[in-house]
């Protein structure tokens, strides 16, 4: 039982009818604050030139715990130019326990806020400033701004309570000016919440939502920011991507054609997000394809003997690809800058798995070394750990060469698109009884499988690859030492 | 104040009825199973009930449209000891109770049983929510990250939520249902109304006699004029419930309890939200520090805004290619502020008694503003101030506390009363929730009534408060937002208010409401014990926190006031 544990997290004692906290301004030589009611008395104003005779007082994060060391500023009560009152809440404080309202012991104008909501200031940083005059407050933003050169960015202060709307501004909305006459400027809820975080001025934003409205796109788009993740724009089409792999999401954004009614938007998930970056950058890999029968007759006989043991196809496959790469090192290279390649010491075989929602490529590390009943059994654990997602990054980056089989869904052939950074990817058909004709012109059934790879022509040429399948077929047609 | 609150309903109330004239022979048990019986089996009474027959025969000459027995009525001249008009929460509480200390009893229902809870309020909304909190949940990357689950982008299937809001509202339904039925309760089915003393109609012209009634004909939504609804773009919590559609943007009228469960509903959905309160704030009704919080996680972080101090004048459906159009003019002044162009617009702005044709009249009885007015003990007051004799009302249609389980309560405290035992029910010890994501509730006074209270009758009031963050099991939930809030007397002890935001809020509540409705004082309760780790020790801190100069009884029951 941990019941002791509980008195760790004493709870400030807010027992007090008065929680807020008030603040003065200047700095103070740290006082221990009480919880009560912190008050930081301004120093004399010796900090300062003499010369400058102005009150402007700056507020400080107050240390709201013992233990509390910076502050976060949930939201400003007040703009900035508005007038405050002593004993007024000007600002809400969180700290490591809980939120509080920080009070003026001051009359005057909030004239800048220095540190703006959502942000953290450490205890006893100005977050914002305070002006006795109203003829103050220019001076004190021109403060502000230099002391927040390096600073956050100032950041306007929250709706006051009584929200006015969104300002009218009479100008003809630029899109819909198919309507009669001048139209007010018409935002949703979040386009103003972001316009206002972004600083963008509402009232320039061309609406493109129903009705002309501006929507948060419209105004994302003004900003020059990506999207938001939850709303992203429909993914670009891939002609366009083809044309220009390197375009910025903007620009897919705005070139993709306008939905059709009743079509819905879905965005993509983490993994549809990695597998659309990884096709896209295929695109500048130059690739061709080589094809080549297999008869399959003994593999079948084989598999049909060591299947109660556990093998899959998979793992035999895998294990014929790595024995043939093993013996034409070329394939199993990578070339990632265009300049030069690389000979990969390790014969590792990626292995495309479709899961529920997407397509992931477990890795089986060393294919051409382990045995086929070790390998057999990593198979199995990989699959598992990608049916649970629980794969390690190593389990499906470090492949350096790609094995993908539709032979199970009755595919004679297909060809395979070549991840970035493999020099080759093996697509496998069905294996099918096929008549074949030999040499003496006598009739036979025999299994064949097509196998197609795809590879980067930049360090794999024609004959390597054709070398590496006839090599892979000699394996697959004499496949005793698959199990050796 | 509206009724958007649950109240959940279980066969395990199914009290066997104790009916004094048959007590002497026949074990309770008989009797329920003399009801069960005579419900599968229409009107003959079997052998085993010798000892109840000649009651039994006696009702039928008198009662031909009784379909089962739930007891003999105390005087023959009656039909029935209670008849309740309106099946919904309160009547549904009231029944039960009714049968449970032996009065034959009838409940009218002209619509579908359940009232409004059921089918068109707490219920399905409490669906809604369910789902709302999930997406929430799981739309949060930063939450999730913080547990390290990775988790992507989720959606929903707006009919699969919209069937799990309708199942859920006919499966309680059935229960409700069932259990009236398992006791005897006679569902009588058509509008009811009141012809005269203890003489109530229903459906068509059936005409029966109640010793006592008790008028539980709950609310609809309040819509007020200039507002036109269609049912599509512009609709009231009927409709929103139904989730017929998710739009883009809605603007919500009223920042009540409804209004701010559907912001919760349509933001986790998707919409956008734009809130419309008369008041010069939003949430009122609330403690002004909770709705102050509660803004600041529920309203301002979130895809909503809002226009306060104005009223939506009139509202036009969208029709013609023309959204939904909202004029706004300020609530003191009544000058045009501004018009709101939207997608669709929830009206929310409170609820209506529901209290035409129930023959008041033929009592002498005036409804004020639809509300039939009632004293203490839920006595209908007729037009010339004086207690109509055998008539009650309970729930929404009297107005006290608009609050599905309140109705259940008046109902029960009108069956004590007629059953010999007088009971007066302490509203301030009624608790209400507000079912957001993390939820509000509250029970007693808040503190600005508190604090006037205090000052008319001169007594010192203090407040303690606790935060969720210092919570071991919020902290391990990742939801350390949140405040607790008691208001009480230092002189005794006695609790006046609580006000919880946080983590189910909803559920921590009752150990404050029940304190409150047993008269147990701060400095006894704070020496009870609370599991560890649980949010439970939000409100064990609150108790302890607070600084009573009264020292603890030496039994808590010794403390017992009066309620």
């Amino acid at each position: 039982m941990a019941l002791s544990s509980s008195s760790f997290l004493s709870t400030p004692s807010l027992s007090n009818s008065k929680s807020t906290i008030s603040f003065a301004s200047s700095v103070s030589p740290a006082p221990i604050p009480s919880l009560r009611r912190v008050v930081f008395r301004p120093a004399s104003s010796h900090r300062r030139a003499m010369t400058v005779r102005s009150k402007i007082r700056e507020i400080f994060m107050p240390a709201l715990s013992s233990t509390m060391t910076e502050g976060k500023i949930v939201s400003w009560l007040k703009t900035e130019g508005e007038k405050l009152a002593k004993g007024q809440s000007v600002v809400v404080v969180e700290s490591d326990k809980a939120d509080m309202d920080v009070e003026t012991f001051y009359d005057g104008y909030l004239a800048a806020i220095v540190v703006g909501e959502g942000e953290t200031a450490p205890v006893g940083a100005a977050i914002g400033l305070l002006a006795e005059t109203e003829a103050e407050i220019e001076e004190a933003k021109s403060k502000a701004a230099s002391k927040s050169s390096s600073a956050p960015p100032v950041v306007p202060s929250p709706p006051p309570a009584t929200s006015s709307p969104a300002p009218a501004i009479s100008q003809p909305a630029p899109v819909a000016a198919v309507s009669d006459g001048p139209r007010k400027t018409v935002a949703t809820p979040y386009a103003k919440k972001l316009a206002k975080q972004h600083k963008v001025d509402i009232g320039s934003i061309a609406g493109t939502g129903p009705f002309g409205r501006i929507t948060a796109s419209d105004v994302e788009a003004a900003a020059g920011i990506a999207p938001s993740v939850s709303q992203p724009p429909p993914p670009p089409p891939p002609a366009a991507a083809a044309a220009a792999p390197t375009a910025t999401v903007k620009a897919a954004a705005t070139s993709s054609p306008p939905l059709l009614p009743d079509s819905s938007v879905v965005p993509f998930t983490a993994m549809q997000s990695a597998v659309s970056k990884n096709m896209i950058e295929s695109l500048s890999v130059p690739t061709f394809r080589v094809g080549y029968p297999v008869n399959t007759d003994a593999l079948d006989a084989l598999y049909e003997k060591v299947k109660p043991k556990g093998v899959t196809m998979t793992a035999l496959l895998a294990k014929a690809a790595g024995m043939a790469l093993a013996q034409h090192p070329v394939v199993n290279a990578s070339c990632k800058d265009g300049k030069s390649f690389s000979y990969n010491s390790n014969i590792n075989i990626a292995v495309a798995v479709a899961i529920n929602g997407g397509l992931i490529t477990p890795v089986l590390q060393d294919a051409d070394k382990l045995d086929l009943y070790l390998l057999s059994q990593k198979w199995k654990e990989l699959v598992g750990k990608a049916r649970s997602k629980q794969l390690q990054p190593h389990e499906y980056n470090s492949g350096t060469f790609t094995l993908s089989n539709l032979g199970m869904f009755g595919v004679d052939r297909f060809d395979a698109i070549l991840p970035p950074g493999q020099g080759a990817i093996m697509a496998v058909g069905a294996s099918k009884p096929t008549v074949v004709a030999d040499k003496d012109g006598f009739f036979s059934v025999k299994n064949k499988m097509l196998v197609n790879v795809t590879a980067d022509h930049r360090i794999v040429y024609g004959a390597d690859l054709a070398a590496f399948l006839q090599t892979f077929a000699k394996i697959v047609e004499n496949p005793d030492s698959l199990t050796l | 104040m509206q009724s958007a609150f649950s109240l959940s309903f279980s066969q395990s109330s199914l009290t066997p009825p104790n009916r004094p004239l048959c007590s002497s022979n026949a074990a309770p048990r008989n009797l329920r199973f003399c009801g069960l019986r005579r419900e599968a089996f229409g009107f003959s009474p079997s052998k085993q009930l010798t000892s109840c027959r000649f009651q039994i025969k006696s009702r039928r000459i008198e009662v031909s449209a009784a379909a089962s027995g739930n007891g003999a009525p105390s005087k023959k001249s009656f039909d029935y000891d209670l008849v309740i008009i309106g099946a919904g929460v309160g009547g549904h509480g009231a029944a039960l109770h009714a049968v449970e200390k032996g009065l034959k009893t009838a409940i009218i229902e002209g619509d579908v049983v359940g009232g409004t809870c059921v089918n068109r309020g707490c219920v399905p909304s409490k669906a809604l929510l369910a789902v709302s909190g999930r997406m929430r949940e799981l739309q949060n990357e930063h939450h999730m990250k913080s547990f390290g689950l990775q988790v992507s982008a989720a959606g929903y299937d707006r009919q699969g939520v919209a069937d799990h809001a309708s199942n859920l509202a006919t499966k309680i339904r059935n229960n409700l249902t069932n259990s009236m039925k398992a006791l005897g309760v006679d569902i009588l089915t058509g509008f009811g109304s009141v012809l005269g003393p203890q003489k109530v109609k229903y459906g068509k012209d059936n005409v029966i006699t109640a010793k006592d009634i008790i008028i539980a004909t709950g609310s609809v939504p309040f819509v007020p004029k200039g507002i036109e609804v269609d049912g599509k773009t512009v609709i009231t919590s009927d409709h929103a419930l139904k989730l017929e559609s998710v739009p883009d943007w809605i603007a919500i009228v009223g920042s009540g309890y409804i209004g701010l469960e559907f912001s919760d509903v349509y933001t986790a959905l998707g919409s956008e939200v734009t809130f419309i309160e008369a008041l010069d704030q939003l949430m009122p009704g609330f403690d002004p520090e909770i709705s102050k919080l509660a803004q600041r996680v529920l309203i301002n972080p979130r895809k909503i805004d809002y226009h306060t101090g104005v009223f939506a004048s009139k509202i036009t459906p969208a029709k013609d290619g023309r959204p939904v159009m909202i004029e706004l003019i300020d609530a003191k002044t009544k000058e045009h502020k501004d018009t709101l162009e939207v997608d669709a617009a929830l009206i929310a702005t409170g609820r209506a008694p529901f209290t035409n044709g129930l023959g008041l009249e033929n009592i002498n009885v005036a409804t004020q503003r639809g509300f039939i007015p009632v004293d203490e003990r839920m006595r209908v007051i007729d037009g010339n101030g004086k207690l109509v004799p055998n008539l009650y009302c309970i729930g929404d249609a009297n107005g006290k506390l608009m609050l599905a389980h309140a109705a259940s309560a008046q109902g029960i405290s009108v069956v004590e009363q007629v059953t010999g035992r007088d009971h007066v029910l302490n509203h301030l010890s009624i608790p209400a929730a507000c079912f957001t994501h993390p939820e509000i509730s509250m029970v007693g006074l808040t503190e600005p009534q508190a604090r006037e209270k205090a000052e008319k009758e001169g007594f010192k009031v203090s407040i303690a408060k606790t935060s969720f963050k210092a919570n071991t099991k919020a902290l391990a939930e990742n939801e350390g937002e949140g405040l607790a809030k008691m208001i009480y007397r230092p002189d005794n002890g006695e609790i006046l208010g609580v006000h919880i935001f946080g983590l189910h809020a909803a559920d921590l509540i009752h150990e404050a409401s029940n304190a409150i409705a047993l008269g147990t004082r701060i400095q006894d309760i704070k020496l009870a014990v609370h599991a560890h780790p649980t949010l439970s020790e939000v409100v064990d801190e609150l108790f302890k926190a607070a600084k009573v100069e009264s020292p603890a009884s030496t039994t808590p029951q010794s403390v017992k006031a009066a309620v």
